[in-house]
């Protein structure tokens, strides 16, 4: 299996990283997601579509305990994922998530936003926590907003550190919830690059989004979602090119054709 | 009539010049035409010019009545009052010629010698005049402590800070009565023993060496064990005989115990109530059961009700020979009351939290605690510090409410002095309201003052 999925000269381990198994979820009455099978291996980089309500976010939020699941079996990283909130924090850790507003917290400044989480929940000291911060607000290219506050910064540039901020925490899966849906056109660029260079650097990542030109060029695999089911699950080029599902056909032809 | 859109445009060929904004938006003619002469500066038409006119002389009006009432207050409190009084004369300083006095017929202004006679028990009440340098002490180093803490600059301002939250009190309560309570350190020994043997389990149980279950209560051994710790070295603390003369609650009163009911409940108020509005909104049914029983119950009864409740009722129903200190039962009621108050501006803060910050939180693996510690409370505060300080001075001012059980705030000691008729003169009770409304105003808008100068600071250091 995971030698069919090479791709732009790089190997995918066997690893299996997240696994969900007839995952069932409700809000309330409504039925969100219906009997999701999804396998993900280390370095695999996965792309979710679908239209609004389709229960994408959902998804990957059930993956760090955001939102909890009614039935099935999710398997992160090893840890089972359960109502035992140890495991909560343990899978937590060591998955990154970025989220469609961002979520920076205000009142500190983007150095403290980085290293919060290494130094409360790593128990790293402050300065090495610092010296990986810096590390990785270089890596999104923005060192000089370090002693900054948020408000102060763009939507790109906060999209950005909202990335380094998980980043920092050295996760071993990194979400991203719509991330660029909250952005000027203006900005999206410079998020969508900041999240090519970490695909190629090997993260494994499942992200939501929209951007079909960032699912051809680094996903893996993409994956329709419609009505809280996979509907489809392909490689980028036939995923595009050769869709099978109507559904998928009607998505495509609507967000590639305006 | 259709234009095309070229021919009433057109395309600029050089930099538009950057100009000065018009004499009458900037500077002092700006000022007073936005300010002053705002809606007197109409005349286009007849009508706008009556409506100027009118709105003119009603601003003259008002401010004839205001400047009016201005000139009343401080005729009264300085230009006519009575600053010196006279060796062995009380009253008579105050009188006018047909009331007995010197003073011109018709004469009405304060009467400050009365204030400087009764000063020591407007401040103290019926404190051991000898003893007065304990309360002054405890002031003093409440005082220095609270500017330390307030003034940036200070170095060691969170050791300041705990030591005025945690031996300040202790201090202040063996200065204030004379400490030499009747502790039976018979029980203070045992105290100290099971909170010795709680830290030791504890300790052996964060080493593992209990077995899983008990392990995972080990910081609740530990905490419980320091409970108990603190508890036997407070209590022998307030046994110890320091050589001060006792002076019972029933003595204090005047400012004294105004500060005292305010700082306690302030102090108290605002951890109590965060506690309560997390509660509120927490996910365990029995908190959120439980802190909304709390709260709508202090708010729904009045304070008196409660200060009654306190010192009346509650005598009935302990078992004879236990008895609590009328201030300390005032005092825990007062507490209660305001922290039920201050949990929902704290939840109030909570609820207008942007979702996102609790995910953000959650999503980088921070447990409860620290997400509500370092992300969504300083925030939820800092949102709410109007109705915070809000809730601070009324309480202050509530204090008050205490003279009708009997406890002799500043209200109920300047009342009281009304009673001599040494120094009964018309103008009497005047003189003794309007001082003790200058020190309440003092207080309270040195409260406002801050709260503005704190909001002033956080929304600039984060510049939204």
């Amino acid at each position: 299996m995971a030698a069919t999925l090479r791709q732009n000269n790089k190997t995918i381990s066997d690893e299996v990283i997240v696994s969900m198994m007839g995952v069932n979820k409700w809000f309330s009455q409504f039925h969100v997601l219906r009997d999701i099978n999804l396998t993900v291996h280390k370095g695999e980089r996965i792309v979710v579509c679908g239209p609004s309500g389709s229960g994408k976010s959902t998804l990957i939020r059930c993956l760090n305990r955001l939102e909890e699941h009614q039935a099935g079996d999710i398997n992160v990283h090893g840890i089972e994922l359960n109502s035992d909130i140890k495991n909560i924090e343990v899978i937590r850790r060591e998955v990154g998530m970025v989220f469609q507003h961002f979520n920076l917290f205000p009142h500190l400044t983007i150095l403290e936003n980085c290293t919060l989480a290494p130094i409360w929940v790593r128990k790293m000291p402050k300065k090495d926590a610092e010296a990986i911060a810096m590390k990785y607000l270089e890596t999104v290219k923005i060192p000089e907003q370090a002693h900054k506050y948020p408000g102060q910064l763009s939507g790109g540039q906060q999209q950005r550190v909202a990335i380094a901020r998980a980043l920092c925490m050295e996760p071993q899966l990194m979400l991203f919830d719509e991330p660029t849906s909250a952005l000027d056109p203006e900005m999206i660029k410079e998020v969508l690059d900041t999240m090519v260079e970490l695909a190629e650097s090997g993260m494994t990542m499942i992200c939501v989004t929209h951007e079909m030109g960032f699912a051809r060029k680094v996903a893996d695999r993409v994956i329709f979602m419609d009505e809280g089911q996979i509907i489809e699950e392909k490689a980028p080029e036939t995923f595009f090119n050769h869709p099978e599902n109507e559904r998928t056909k009607l998505f495509l032809s609507q967000i590639l054709n305006h | 009539m259709a234009k095309t859109p070229t021919s009433i445009g057109f395309v600029r060929d050089a930099i538009a010049p950057i100009l000065p904004p018009p004499a009458r938006e900037a500077g002092v003619t700006g000022w007073l035409y936005h300010n002053v002469f705002a809606s007197f500066s109409d005349f286009t038409s007849p009508t706008a010019s009556i409506r100027s006119i009118l709105i003119g002389l009603l601003t003259v009006g008002l401010g004839y009545f205001f400047l009016k009432q201005v000139y009343g207050l401080l005729n009264f409190s300085i230009f006519s009052a009575v600053w010196v009084g006279q060796e062995g004369i009380k009253r008579e300083v105050c009188l006018t010629v047909d009331q007995g006095g010197d003073l011109p017929s018709g004469w009405h202004g304060a009467c400050w010698p009365f204030v400087y006679a009764k000063m020591k028990f407007i401040f103290y009440g019926a404190y051991n005049n000898d003893q007065l340098w304990r309360v002054n002490l405890t002031g003093l180093i409440g005082l220095i402590g609270l500017i330390w803490v307030i003034i940036e600059r200070m170095p060691y301002r969170k050791h300041v800070g705990v030591f005025l939250l945690t031996i300040y009190p202790i201090i202040a309560l063996i200065l204030l009565t004379g400490g030499n309570f009747n502790t039976d350190y018979n029980n203070v020994a045992i105290n100290v023993l099971i909170g010795l043997g709680l830290i030791t389990i504890g300790r052996q149980a964060a080493a593992g060496r209990l077995g899983g279950t008990i392990t995972e209560f080990a910081a609740m051994f530990g905490l419980f064990g320091w409970g108990f710790v603190i508890y036997a070295a407070i209590t022998a603390a307030l046994g110890a005989d320091v050589g001060l003369v006792a002076i019972g609650t029933n003595d204090w009163g005047g400012l004294l115990i105004t500060l005292v009911v305010a700082v306690t409940g302030i102090v108290a108020a605002l951890p109590l109530g965060i506690v309560l509005a997390l509660g509120r909104r927490s996910d365990m049914l029995v908190a959120r059961i439980l802190s909304t029983i709390f709260i709508e119950f202090w708010r729904g009864v009045p304070l008196i009700t409660v200060l009654f409740m306190a010192s009346v009722m509650l005598p009935l129903f302990l078992p004879e020979g236990v008895n609590f200190d009328n201030l300390l039962r005032a005092l825990v009621g007062v507490m209660l009351f305001s922290a039920a108050y201050m949990a929902e501006v704290v939840r109030g803060g909570l609820q207008a939290m942007d979702k996102g910050q609790f995910e953000g939180a959650d999503a980088l693996g921070l447990s409860y605690i620290q997400k509500m510690r370092l992300i969504i409370l300083p925030q939820a505060l800092t949102h709410v510090i109007p109705g915070i300080v809000n809730t601070f001075i009324g309480l202050f001012k509530d204090t008050t409410l205490v003279s009708i059980v009997g406890i002799f705030d500043m209200l109920g000691a300047v009342q009281s002095t009304y009673s001599d008729t040494a120094w009964a003169t018309p103008t009497q009770d005047d003189t003794g309201y309007l001082f003790i409304c200058m020190i309440y105003f003092v207080f309270c808008f040195g409260m406002s003052r801050y709260s503005m100068f704190m909001e002033y600071k956080l929304s600039t250091s984060r510049k939204h």
